[in-house]
């Protein structure tokens, strides 16, 4: 791959992925992930 | 093949790396004690790789489960907040991650130390069965989670219920020995679960980094990203001899002198520390062919 596509593909992959994050974050989508990651996940460990 | 000086070192170097990141994830080592699950904010925070929130160690949560559950759940579906750290993880180190981070790819190492015949998965099906794990990722993280709902509108993390070998061995195996009434609700899932996690971890003592190959969508992810990560390798082609010797010792059967950047290499450095010329390093290449 080309360095400079190499570099337009890294500077989209950090502005994306932080806006994502802030996205998230300002979606309170960390509360719905810590809802369900305190508690233990019947699914994971082969219950249902 | 004999190990040089070299190896060793950079195999112990990664071991250390991978035994603290390990220890590092699932620290509460309380919850190994109590037989509880940890319970604390630290959990909003969703660590970079393949390690079950059900783990009675796990600080962090898994991002793939996490994906999951908001995916099944009825009021988010896509998870920007885990997919942004997957896309910042990815962009920066991309599978390094695998390599050197990843609890259940220290699991697999370990596994594929013992001394057995190992087996060397012929080209084409080993490149065939490798596009399973992009559709593990699509069909059982994304779309049937989302799609396959009950009347209430909610879906089922399937990738977790019904593959996830980390699910069964940190989370399930560990809780399930030290609680009776978990025991006697386990039933037909939870057979089908050590089944598929038994596959797995006697997969991983015969072909090198089994699962990582073939059916884990997290890597199938940060494949994605390895031929832009600010992470790099290359071969100086000036220097390379073409003994092979790079190629021999990969343990993702990477063609190394053609495509070391390609979606399959977890930068485990095995190569680097093997070749006879110090043809191979990290970063981006310095001379010219
Ligand atoms: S491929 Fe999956 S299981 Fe393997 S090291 Fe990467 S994240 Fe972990
Ligand atoms: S190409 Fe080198 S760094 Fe990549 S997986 Fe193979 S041995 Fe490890």
């Amino acid at each position: 791959m080309k360095r400079g596509i190499q570099n337009l593909l890294r500077v989209c992959g950090i502005t994306a992925g932080a806006a994502m994050l802030c996205l998230g974050v300002y979606r309170e989508e960390t509360e719905a992930i810590l809802h369900k990651a305190v508690k233990i996940c019947l699914e994971c460990i082969g219950i249902g | 093949m004999k190990k040089s000086a070299k190896m060793r070192r950079q195999s112990r170097f990664r071991l250390l790396i991978q035994l603290c990141a390990a220890a590092l994830f699932n620290g509460y080592i309380a919850g190994f004690a109590k037989n509880k699950i940890y319970t604390g904010k630290l959990k909003t925070v969703c660590v970079p790789v393949l390690n079950c929130y059900s783990c009675p160690g796990a600080l962090g949560s898994c991002p793939i489960g996490s994906i999951q559950s908001l995916a099944a759940g009825k009021s988010h579906r896509i998870s920007f907040y885990v997919l942004g750290t997957l896309v910042l993880f990815g962009t920066v180190l991309g599978r390094l991650i695998c390599g050197f981070l990843c609890p259940f790819g220290l699991i697999q190492d370990l596994l594929h130390k013992i001394q057995t015949p190992k087996l060397r998965v012929p080209k084409t099906p080993d490149r065939i069965f490798r596009y399973f794990k992009y559709w593990v990722l699509l069909l059982t993280v994304f779309l049937l989670p989302m799609l396959v709902t009950d009347r209430f509108g909610r879906g089922e993390p399937w990738f977790c219920k019904y593959i996830c070998p980390a699910g069964t061995l940190e989370g399930g195996i560990p809780l399930l020995a030290r609680n009776g009434m978990l025991r006697r609700l386990a039933g037909a899932l939870f057979t089908w679960k050590a089944a598929v996690l038994c596959l797995i971890l006697i997969g991983s003592v015969f072909i090198s980094r089994f699962f990582c190959r073939y059916f884990c969508p997290l890597g199938a992810f940060y494949s994605l990203f390895n031929r832009f990560a600010l992470y790099q390798m290359h071969v100086d082609h000036q220097a390379c001899t073409g003994c092979g010797t790079c190629a021999h010792v990969c343990p993702m059967a990477v063609d190394v002198l053609k495509n070391i950047n390609c979606g399959e290499c977890i930068r485990c450095g095995k190569c680097r520390a093997a070749c006879p010329e110090d043809a191979i390093h990290i970063g981006h290449r310095q001379t010219r062919r």
